[in-house]
């Protein structure tokens, strides 16, 4: 599978570049003065407690509203000033399912296939290939309100990569999910970044879901607390490993497992 | 850090036919959608041929409508009250179709449209085209059945309406997308439907001509006048006796042009109501 296409300007910038960063609602502030990096062709996990401000960051990079503080870029694309540039190269899932429960799982991809100007011959042959690398080609044609919670998960992570994006976000992808339909999602995403060389920002308050080969930003309460691989966070907070840096950082006692946020 | 947002967001790169490609898209896609939910289908019929068949019928002999432009002869009520009945069909689905913006706002859905890379001005009106599209289909059954109750318009009115619906739909769908932006849940907007809907409706020439609303009521009267319905409706009503309302055409074409301009401006990520309030997946 080819998901990727390469463009000259991409090679040298970092995947997505976040500037002094800061959005309200009101008087509360959600997100204040954050930076982080994400390097091309890299797991990056951004780890957070539930309210970190972790879905406003999605809002913001995706543009569904712009940053009044701060900038985004793609691959070295302003996300207010080029949106059409950054956006082309971003494949998102959202913590919400945002898939249409009564069309049928080849139907949802080939509109979002048309929502990127890919044509409906292209839609469909580009979305046969992600729904084989997927282990989903038996379901091209059921409705998406029959499939199961992580099918459902794969389908989108499939619409994401239709247009061949290099950089994939996903927020929380694994909530309510069983632990193999968990580990199944991580694993297929896990491979995008090491056959297919997408940079790949993991949102997720699961620290079981957190390697060390990963890079990880560390965000709490709107603002990043640590950033960088894995082991530099781990040494740098005293920390025996991420869980206990993470606590040490956030001051929480323990985070939740998996199975307690179930 | 402030972001600069001087200069105009570019969206270059797509082409001419790229852009009909997502067009095409999203018009099916609400198609689909539409075929999908008979229920709805049904639905958007049956009101207006129950006021066709039930209320047009027992009130046939109590409200007589003497000879008014664009009719040179007397004309049944069922017959007056169709491009009322027509322009409700448009309206409902303008309503509807913003109905379901807000449920997939809520449920997720409106995200994928809204992080398309093509401008989303454009994404907005090819969202308001598709529900036009589909209002449209139903108006042509709904006169199909009509036919059928005798209401027979000039052949040459089922085309010359067809430029009056696609305007119409454009006024319904940029009014509902504009309410669509302010409303938060979906409950809230059940409330706005009474508000907006049967005042529309009522406050207009659809049920009654203006010289008769003026005999009753003066204060009515100038509120119709005020209404882009009743222009919406004197336009289909005109449209459908092959005859063009210059003055009707002018106010539906501002008004759609109005609240378009302001449904983008409510929907535009730099300035819009919903960057105010957590934007369209309603999470934080």
């Amino acid at each position: 599978m080819c998901v990727t296409h390469g463009m000259n300007k991409d090679n040298d910038a970092p995947a997505l570049a976040v500037k002094s960063l800061g959005h309200a609602y009101g008087t509360r502030r959600a997100l204040d003065g954050v930076s982080f990096e994400v390097p091309a062709g890299r797991f990056t996990v951004l780890l957070g407690l539930n309210g970190a401000g972790k879905s406003t960051l999605f809002s913001l990079v995706t543009r569904l509203y712009d940053a009044r503080e701060g900038t985004i870029e793609v691959f070295g694309n302003d996300i207010s000033r080029a949106p059409g540039e950054a956006l082309r190269r971003l494949g998102v899932v959202f913590q919400s399912r945002t898939l249409d429960l009564d069309l049928s799982v080849m139907q949802n991809l080939t509109y979002h296939a048309a929502l990127h100007g890919i044509s409906g011959d292209d839609g469909r042959r580009r979305a046969t290939e992600m729904l084989e690398w997927f282990d989903l080609s038996d379901r091209r044609k059921d409705k998406v309100r029959s499939l199961s919670g992580g099918q459902m998960r794969r389908v989108e992570i499939a619409r994401a990569l239709l247009h061949r994006p290099k950089l994939l976000l996903l927020d929380e992808a694994t909530v309510g999910l069983d632990i193999r339909s968990r580990a199944d999602i991580i694993g297929h995403v896990r491979r995008l970044v090491a056959e297919e060389d997408i940079g790949v920002l993991w949102a997720t308050h699961l620290i079981e879901e957190v390697t060390l080969q990963d890079f990880v930003v560390v965000l709490h309460q709107g603002r990043v607390l640590a950033e960088g691989p894995v082991g530099e966070v781990v040494t740098a907070n005293g920390g025996r490993d991420i869980r206990s840096a993470f606590a040490n950082l956030t001051g929480a006692d323990r985070p939740r497992t998996a199975s307690e946020a179930a | 850090m402030t972001a600069a947002h001087s200069t105009a967001p570019s969206h270059a790169g797509f082409s001419v036919r790229q852009y009909a490609i997502c067009l095409i898209g999203i018009v099916w896609r609400e198609s689909l959608r539409f075929l999908h939910q008979r229920e709805r289908f049904i639905a958007a019929l049956v009101r207006p041929l129950l006021w066709l068949f039930i209320f047009a019928a027992g009130f046939r002999q109590v409200l007589g409508v003497s000879i008014i432009p664009p009719y040179e002869t007397y004309v049944l009520y069922e017959v007056y009250i169709t491009p009322g009945l027509v322009a409700m069909i448009q309206l409902f689905n303008g309503m509807q179709s913003s109905l379901s913006m807000v449920y997939d706002r809520e449920m997720g859905n409106m995200r994928t449209l809204l992080v398309s890379p093509f401008p989303r001005w454009y994404l907005l009106i090819s969202k308001l085209s598709a529900g036009m599209a589909v209002s449209i289909l139903q108006v042509y059954v709904f006169l199909a059945i009509a036919w059928l109750w005798e209401i027979e318009p000039p052949p040459i009115g089922y085309l010359a309406i067809l430029p009056a619906l696609v305007l119409c739909g454009l006024l319904f769908g940029s009014i509902g997308l504009l309410l669509s932006s302010l409303v938060k849940q979906l409950e809230n907007f059940a409330g706005i439907m009474n508000f907006v809907i049967f005042p529309m409706y009522f406050a207009s020439s659809a049920l009654y001509p203006l010289w008769r609303v003026r005999e009753s009521s003066p204060l009515l009267y100038y509120v119709c006048q005020w209404n882009p319905f009743t222009h919406a409706v004197e336009l289909i009503r005109f449209a459908l006796h092959g005859k063009l309302n210059w003055m009707a055409l002018a106010i539906v074409a501002g008004t759609t042009a109005a609240f378009l301009i302001a449904a983008i401006i409510a929907y535009d990520p730099a300035r819009g109501f919903i960057a105010r309030r957590g934007g369209p997946g309603g999470s934080e």
